[in-house]
């Protein structure tokens, strides 16, 4: 049995997805751009596409909602578009974010910060979330935009995206969320919230790879990324990407037509995993798990590094994540896991179990047994439960070679 | 940036067969207790290095023959990754048998080749070469506390890299002897830096009592005040190459008042030097002209060529007089 339980990195395409995907290909090929019938062949398809986005999201018509190549290209357009819109054509100076954002913000917010703009960079408490007080105190009339993830890719935990959106709206300041590891996941309302910019990416709810969607509130004023033929009403040029934009709207309204039901069963599942696996000694898992997505763990198992137990792990051909820095190229430890704060050990412990609504009652129990076995071998070999005690003046009192 | 590097290396596939086979199947892992060391009239000792919050520890047993100072057993535990472990085991491989003293010369480098699987490739990708050098600490702290002394007194020098092995001494030679300007240039002579980075500038993985970055601009800044001191205690008698700038300007002053400046006055002009700009080729002299030599014509012609020829003649071949 192989089990796939990385579905915060990625997802398998579900097969109706790809069916919906297929004449996209070689039948109806056309440039949708084009006068000819080739080209207007594929508009229902890419209509529907755009219907079944919004309705997924409860977006309204007046917001716009247009397709990218990923979240990373739309977390860019917002923050690098703000740049130019409100910093260096405007009189604002500041971008407010949390420690704990993916990478294609927190790099871009760098290279912004390399640009002349002030960002402050939230940290996040226990629980691994901002509070939205805290937003609210560093807010200022410099601040030209707000940028906060709907739900962790990490940990799973769903931040307090109504109450931050409130604020933003009270103060007037521009709110972005990066909601990759919320669509599809939880519901996402974007009438009954405050958001102006939402991004999303289709491969993390069973949808292909190399599309995402920007959501913009009441169709308003953002200068475009990419420029060229004036696609997507001049807000987005470059052809479309016909095949992936069918399959992102099948992808999206079979993610979240139940999605209570399906959650509810994901849900099920996962925290049936996190009992057995808590039931070893030492271990503990980051977040209330109330407010986390449905589907993600995050667990440190004292004495166990995080990239041996995901090697263990693969052996056993289960493929989960870790935030150990061992794992990583340049060896520093995961910034997530530090920003939590817990202990430094669990930023070498992590280990991140993410399930889908594919996972099935079996794979969790051959799971739980190939879980334990690996944590029982790797304790074994752990200098962390060994029973010797060191030569006197042979022990190491903490850990004083490395940074963090 | 090639073909392989735009997908990015896969980090388990460029670990070893040796290194594989030793994570899911140490050889030494586990403990020896003083006890059955004691039984068997023996001296145990244990040794830690490194912590869990590290993210990297390793405890390492030597049961000692007191008679002969010969390691009869040696285990390991280890909190580490995938390569820790396969690193941790090779070491109690390599330890056993060997006299304390003999240990001690175990450097992290024997330990990667051990996990080799052929000489020529590497056991580990470069980022994972720091998993190694866990091995040489233990055993150096070990001895340490078997002989009951520091175990910094096993190292004779400074090591700036741990991961190549680089000692202080070698980067100052190397700076100098290839008169190296960047820390590109250093790891390619000297593979210091080329592995976990942490000794190239302070923020990385792991803090350095010495940074590449320093050890470069120190010695830099050394060997041009060694120069300059040089060509200060040569005086007048150093090639012009190797002359400070002041000496140069000086040199040409004295040049020109000695065999040009009189011409150039009886025709009621004059000239200043303004620049010197020095590059391999060439030496270039920026000069301007003043008075009736503004102007004249012969000024970037005859008058010209014979500033020109006298400077290269009498200070350096590689000197350009240009006006400006």
């Amino acid at each position: 049995m192989q089990v796939y339980l990385d579905n915060n990195a990625t997802t398998m395409v579900d097969p109706l997805v790809v069916e919906a995907m297929i004449p996209f290909f070689s039948e109806l090929y056309g440039n949708p751009n084009s006068l000819h019938k080739f080209g207007t062949a594929s508009h229902p398809a890419i209509s529907k596409a755009i219907d079944q986005v919004y309705t997924a999201l409860n977006a309204a018509d007046a917001d716009d909602i247009v397709f990218t190549s990923c979240a990373t290209e739309s977390n860019n357009w917002v923050l690098q578009s703000v740049f130019t819109d409100h910093i260096v054509n405007g009189k604002k100076n500041h971008i407010v974010t949390t420690e704990v954002e993916h990478p294609s913000i927190l790099s871009t917010c760098k290279f912004l910060e390399e640009q002349g703009v002030k960002v402050t960079y939230l940290p996040v408490n226990e629980q691994g979330i901002v509070e939205a007080e805290t937003v609210k105190a560093f807010i200022t009339d410099n601040t030209a935009l707000v940028s906060i993830m709907w739900a962790s890719n990490e940990t799973g935990m769903i931040f307090p995206i109504k109450e931050i959106g409130e604020i933003c709206k009270e103060k007037g300041v521009l709110f972005h969320s990066d909601a990759v590891q919320a669509v599809g996941k939880i519901r996402v309302d974007l009438q009954s919230v405050h958001v102006d910019f939402v991004s999303m990416s289709a491969h993390k709810f069973h949808g292909p790879k190399g599309v995402g969607a920007l959501y913009i509130k009441d169709s308003q004023a953002l200068s475009p990324l990419m420029h060229g033929g004036e696609h997507m009403g001049g807000r987005r040029s470059g052809t479309l990407n016909v095949p992936s934009i069918v399959g992102m709207g099948k992808a999206i309204e079979l993610a979240t037509q139940n999605i209570e039901i399906t959650g509810a069963k994901i849900r099920e599942k996962r925290d049936r995993l996190e009992d057995a696996i808590l039931e070893l000694s030492e271990t503990f898992v980051v977040g209330d798990r109330w407010n986390r997505t449905p589907n993600t763990i995050l667990i440190s198992i004292r004495g166990v590094e995080g990239e041996g137990m995901l090697w263990d792990l693969n052996n056993g051909q289960i493929g989960a994540s870790t935030g150990s820095a061992c794992a990583s190229e340049d060896l520093e430890a995961n910034t997530v896991m530090l920003a939590i704060g817990a202990d430094n050990e669990l930023a070498h412990t992590g280990i991140r179990l993410s399930l889908s609504r594919f996972t099935t009652d079996e794979e969790v129990d051959y799971t739980i047994s190939h879980f334990k076995d690996a944590v029982g071998r790797l304790r074994a070999i752990s200098s962390s439960f060994a029973k010797q005690q060191p030569t006197e003046g042979g022990e190491v009192q903490e850990c004083e070679l490395h940074h963090h | 940036m090639a073909k392989d590097d735009l997908l990015g290396a896969s980090l388990w596939d460029a670990y070893s067969n040796k290194v594989t086979t030793l994570m899911n199947n140490p050889q030494h892992q586990g403990e020896i207790f003083e006890a059955e060391a004691e039984e068997r009239g023996n001296k145990l000792i244990v040794a830690d290095f490194g912590a869990e919050s590290c993210g990297d520890a390793v405890r390492l047993y030597w049961e000692i023959d007191p008679k002969t100072d010969i390691i009869i057993n040696s285990k390991f535990k280890s909190f580490g990754c995938g390569t820790a472990i396969a690193s941790s085991d090779v070491m109690t491989e390599l330890c056993i048998g060997k006299t304390v003293d003999e240990a001690v010369k175990i450097t992290n480098i024997d330990v990667e080749f051990a996990l080799r699987d052929d000489p020529d490739t590497p056991a580990v990708p470069p980022q994972k070469m720091h998993c190694s050098v866990m091995a040489y600490d233990v055993i150096k702290k070990a001895a340490g506390l078997y002989k009951g002394v520091d175990a910094e007194s096993f190292e004779d020098e400074i090591i700036v890299c741990e991961c190549a092995r680089v000692s202080l001494t070698t980067l100052q030679e190397v700076i100098r002897l290839n008169d190296l300007t960047t820390i590109e240039q250093i790891t390619d002579y000297t593979k210091a830096g080329g592995f976990c980075k942490s000794c190239i500038r302070p923020g990385g993985h792991e803090q350095r009592d010495y940074y590449l970055v320093d050890i470069l601009a120190d010695t830099r800044k050394e060997m041009d005040e060694e120069k300059m001191k040089a060509a200060a205690d040569a005086g007048g008698s150093a090639s012009f190459e190797d002359m400070t700038l002041v000496q140069q300007i000086k040199a040409i002053d004295a040049e020109i008042d000695e065999s040009i400046r009189q011409f150039l006055v009886m025709d009621g002009g004059d000239m200043e030097v303004i620049d010197i700009k020095s590059s391999d080729e060439y030496i270039d002299v920026y000069i301007r002209y003043l008075g009736a030599c503004n102007g004249c014509a012969s000024s970037s012609t005859g008058t010209l060529y014979a500033i020109e020829s006298t400077l290269k003649e009498k200070l350096s071949k590689k000197i350009r007089v240009l006006p400006i």
